[in-house]
């Protein structure tokens, strides 16, 4: 969460200096503990993983090194997208770790389809798939298409809602008109559950038992967790549109500041643990971020501009 | 004063819900917050209930648009992004382009697709969809180049009495401007000379007008005259101007941002060749993206694209032929 938090500001910082960052520049800022508790659920070369927007610190915790991030960021030839995606747009298949698109809800199906040949192969076991979305997500046709289709196929996947009452600038009032979104797993004769998602402590009991669920062949399990966007949509984006009145409530805390009260209430950690942790968290983000800064930019003469894998089929450019 | 492409586009909505009140605007984000561009801003304020905040559900964003010009009513649907325009495929293609035909009921709506490239927006940001949907029977699909077309076509549209595929260029957005809007020359269907010459023509649309533009004025340093023609709609295709201008040249290089299978440039060759091949004094010559997704890295983005020198490269050996 911490590691999450200190790389994206500095992500933020590198975007608003201007130059380094060319596009935008999506923080997670408020949604770690709810990305982060299912991420540490699942198990990197086993689990399969279709993160979104707001997941930085869910794929931290599936075992992402922060490079990737960085080297996606800044479009470095050596990261996992060589300059050809950016930003979010990042991910290693073969890992486990799918690469999203934009087009929002477009990844449920692809993750319940890598279950549905797991198990066909007989390999299926007790690994499997989870996905995450946002309140605005929701209405897409490909999040009800896919989600259908893997409650008909009982595949186990966990479907993780973040509802943070905002999509880009809309309000879930004008995005769906049902009480809460939970309410739709029944209709999808799944299980859902909605948990605080400003409390980490929270989040890992209810992803821990959903997964737990869904690894015993419970199908899938929808999670919704109740929070606040805490940044702008983008960081282009002062979100000057959420009132003060949600900016003030509830749902509003900082989960990083909850989970560190609660650690040194606890007694498990000192305001001077958390100071030295803070610190060595930064130490490593400057030092990711001078590496990749000094790694080649992508070089448009050595790209091999193939978008087939079977390059026999690939065409000349008939052109000028 | 001078004003945007931008700001040409939301004067023209202005417009259109001034003068019609069966006109309405339905789009993400667009009503309080202006849409993701700002091209509707202040307009749910000035047309209150009149603009409103769509789910992300862009398949049912144009298929509620077409229900509600069967009713009689004249609804802009503004895509987030051209590239997003493909979830409410279905509907656009199949439902909206064939209502005329099938039921003699016209379906008369704009699509806006905020479309192209632009620096760091990857592959899903920066599509050129005129293409695909020009393929379709039933759809007249509108791609302006200038700050009074990106006006004057829109309202046009909006009147129009066919499903219309607007695709605005985003690269255009604030770069382009110009001093006031001036009057309405053209109608939607017609082709511009956007400059005058007699050693070569290119036929473009779009952001590739003003590369295609540079790229002459660069060649007008050899003592070349070269002439740009500026499609305006990429359906209908005014066949008659492109075959007047290549009577007048003897060489055409068809230009355009999308990618290279297919398409606009190859339908302007396709059509050149079939009526005009005795025009001809060099074999046609035709410049696209690279066939791959679209780029993130400004460095790769820059060489997927046609540029003014590419252009410029294309038009010697064109020239030299
Ligand atoms: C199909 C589709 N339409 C539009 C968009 C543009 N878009 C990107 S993010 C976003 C808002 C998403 O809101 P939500 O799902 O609530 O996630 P959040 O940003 O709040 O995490 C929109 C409209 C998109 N990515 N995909
Ligand atoms: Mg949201």
């Amino acid at each position: 969460m911490l590691l999450s938090r200190v790389l994206e500001e500095k992500l933020g910082s590198l975007y608003r200096a201007g130059g380094r960052i060319v596009g935008g520049v999506y923080l997670g800022k408020g949604q770690e503990a709810f990305s982060a508790a299912l991420g540490v659920q699942l198990r990197k070369g086993k689990d399969i993983y279709g993160p979104l927007i707001r997941d930085q610190a869910g794929r931290i915790a599936f075992g992402e090194p922060i490079i990737d991030t960085v080297r996606t960021y800044l479009g470095a030839v050596t990261g996992p997208m060589r300059g050809r995606d950016g930003n979010i747009h990042r991910g290693r298949p073969k890992e486990g770790h799918m690469a999203m698109i934009s087009h929002l809800g477009s990844l449920l199906s692809v993750v319940a389809g890598g279950l549905f040949a797991r198990r066909l192969a007989g390999t299926l076991a007790d690994s499997i798939g989870a996905t995450s979305i946002g309140d605005g997500g929701t209405s897409t046709g490909a999040f009800h298409e896919g989600l259908n289709m893997a409650a008909v196929e009982k595949l186990p996947i966990i479907v993780s809602i973040a509802n943070n009452q905002y999509a880009y600038s809309t309000p879930n009032t004008r995005q769906y008109a049902c009480e809460n979104l939970v309410d739709r797993a029944a209709g999808y004769g799944i299980e859902g559950v909605t948990v605080d998602a400003t409390d980490l402590a929270s989040c890992l009991k209810a992803f821990r038992a959903a997964t737990a669920r869904a690894r015993a062949g419970g199908g899938p399990q929808m999670i919704v967790g109740t929070l606040l966007r805490l940044a702008g949509h983008g960081e282009h984006d002062d979100a000057s549109y959420i009132p003060d009145t949600k900016r003030q409530g509830p749902s509003a805390r900082d989960c990083l500041q909850v989970a560190e009260d609660f650690a040194r209430d606890r007694g498990w950690m000192s305001s001077a643990d958390l100071r030295e942790l803070n610190e060595e968290v930064r130490r490593n983000v400057d030092q990711t971020v001078s590496k990749v800064s000094k790694e080649p930019a992508p070089d448009p003469f050595k790209e091999n501009w193939q978008a087939l894998s079977c390059a026999e089929l690939v065409e000349g450019q008939h052109e000028a | 004063m001078s004003i945007t492409y931008l700001e040409a586009i939301r004067e023209a909505q202005y417009e259109a819900l001034r003068e019609d009140p069966s006109v309405f605007l339905y789009g993400q984000d667009i009503a309080t917050f202006g849409g993701a561009f700002k091209a509707t801003k202040n307009l749910s304020k000035e047309f209150p209930n009149r603009v409103f905040d769509a789910p992300i559900s862009e398949d049912a964003m144009v298929g509620m648009a077409i229900g509600a010009a069967v009713e009689g009513a004249r609804p802009i649907i503004e895509m987030q992004f051209a590239d997003f325009s493909s979830i409410g495929f279905n509907q656009i293609v199949n439902q909206a382009a064939t209502l005329f035909w099938r039921t003699n009921v016209p379906c008369p709506i704009t699509i806006r697709l905020p479309s192209g490239g632009t620096a760091g927006s990857g592959p899903f940001h920066s599509q050129s969809m005129e293409a695909i949907y020009a393929h379709y029977p039933g759809l007249v699909i509108v791609t302006p180049a200038t700050v009074e077309d990106a006006y004057w076509m829109l309202l046009d549209s909006v009147k129009l009495n066919d499903p219309v595929i607007f695709c605005e260029h985003k690269f255009l957005y604030y770069h382009l401007k110009a001093d006031q809007i001036g009057d309405r020359e053209l109608p939607i269907g017609k082709a511009r000379i956007a400059r005058p010459g007699r050693h070569a023509t290119i036929v473009t649309y779009s952001a590739m007008v003003h590369e295609a533009l540079r790229a002459a004025e660069e060649l007008q340093l050899d003592g070349y005259q070269i002439e740009v023609v500026d499609l305006r709609s990429v359906k209908p295709m005014d066949t008659d101007t492109i075959l007047a201008s290549v009577a007048r040249t003897g060489r055409l290089l068809a230009l355009g941002e999308a990618f290279p299978w297919g398409g606009v440039t190859a339908e302007i060759i396709a059509r050149v060749t079939t009526d005009g091949f005795h025009l001809l004094d060099a074999p046609p010559m035709r410049l696209n993206s690279k066939d791959t997704p679209i780029p993130y890295h400004p460095n790769l983005w820059k060489s997927h694209r046609p540029t003014t020198s590419t252009i410029a490269a294309a038009l010697r050996r064109l020239l030299r032929n």
